[in-house]
């Protein structure tokens, strides 16, 4: 095992607390979000502690403000869920040793963790860095869930435009996805399938719906794709 | 929001980070699922993106959050922190429904 005072880790243990109190500032507006959306307090934070993935979070609570059914926000949900399947597809070639510390390290397995672990050239780099990270992210997700969903009936979100504020934030998660040409195809079909049914399938469909987008794979690469990064790897939130 | 599904959410959420991470674990799938499955994340948050900024409810809507979001990809293009993304587009939604309203 590497050890903590080599100093190659030191960079990554600032980007990682740094990436961290970021998401931390995302999960004060989900917990605001979910307090919001009619969840207690307990619920909300139960919801950081057990499920932690962000994305899934977020589209479960926006499903049950807007109106939508259990079926539809756990569909939603779980289909954003799917994505650290692959980020686990990932790190499984990185993350070695026995069952238990595996099971915890499945917890940790998010975007944040798999970006981190994959921008580092050295295989105990990349392990101490998903490490590092999962925890780091895990402590402000979960602190900031807590001061979201205190703070939530306090805040009304759409004064400081924090319904936008959502929207922003997958932007930026986006942009790595931009690099490959097919990348831009999913993201332009995936949401033209949500727009476009929106008005006539419930709250929630639409997003299930887009994930057909990603068809548009299942040709074989072109001879100028071959090279392109077939796990693009998003960078934030969970 | 329920108890329930809070707890739903939990398991099959933590089941999809154990089947990737340790059940599929380092077996190789069929290259064209493997190919399909890396795009969820840019089909599914595209969708997200387009969801919260043009729809209340079931009915389509063009209003402030348009021009946070175009900030947003404006930020995020000129390749800003994260942080700075999210700020852009909140703060510049809330200008400009003040402004209007």
């Amino acid at each position: 095992m590497i050890s903590l005072r080599d100093p190659r880790v030191r960079p990554v243990v600032t980007t990682s607390v740094t990436l961290g109190f970021a998401v931390g500032v995302f999960a004060i507006l989900f917990g605001v979000g979910a307090v919001g959306a009619g969840a207690s307090t307990a619920q909300a934070c139960a919801m950081s502690l057990l499920v932690f993935t962000g994305a899934s979070q977020l589209s479960a609570v926006a499903v049950i403000a807007g109106g939508g059914s259990f079926g539809s926000a756990l569909g939603g949900a779980l289909v954003l869920a799917a994505r650290n399947a692959v980020f686990g597809l990932t790190m499984s070639r990185r993350l070695t040793g026995r069952l238990p510390i595996r099971l915890i390290a499945a917890q940790l397995t998010i975007d944040e963790s798999t970006a981190m672990a994959t921008a580092q050239q050295d295989p105990e780099l990349q392990r101490v860095a998903f490490w590092i990270t999962g925890i780091s992210v895990y402590v402000f997700w979960n602190l900031g869930t807590l001061v979201g969903a205190l703070a939530g009936n306090a805040i009304d979100p759409k004064r400081f435009g924090l319904d936008a504020a959502i929207p922003s934030a997958f932007v930026a998660v986006l942009w790595p996805h931009l690099s490959t040409r097919r990348g831009r195809q999913a993201m332009a079909v995936g949401a033209a399938l949500c727009v476009v049914s929106i008005p006539f399938v419930p709250i929630g469909v639409p997003v299930l719906l887009s994930s057909l987008a990603i068809l548009v794979a299942l040709p074989a690469p072109r001879a100028d794709e071959l090279g392109e990064d077939d796990h693009v790897v998003g960078e934030l939130p969970a | 929001m329920t108890w329930g599904l809070v707890l739903a959410l939990a398991a099959g959420a933590y089941a999809f980070k154990v089947l990737g991470l340790i059940v599929i674990g380092r077996r190789s799938l069929p290259p064209p699922l493997e190919r399909c499955l890396a795009l969820i994340p840019a089909a599914v948050i595209a969708a997200i993106v387009a969801k919260d900024t043009f729809s209340v409810g079931q009915h389509l809507q063009i209003d402030a959050r348009l021009a946070g979001v175009g900030v947003a990809i404006v930020a995020a293009w000129r390749k800003m922190p994260v942080i700075v993304v999210i700020v852009a587009g909140a703060a510049t939604t809330a200008l400009v429904r003040q402004l209007a309203g």
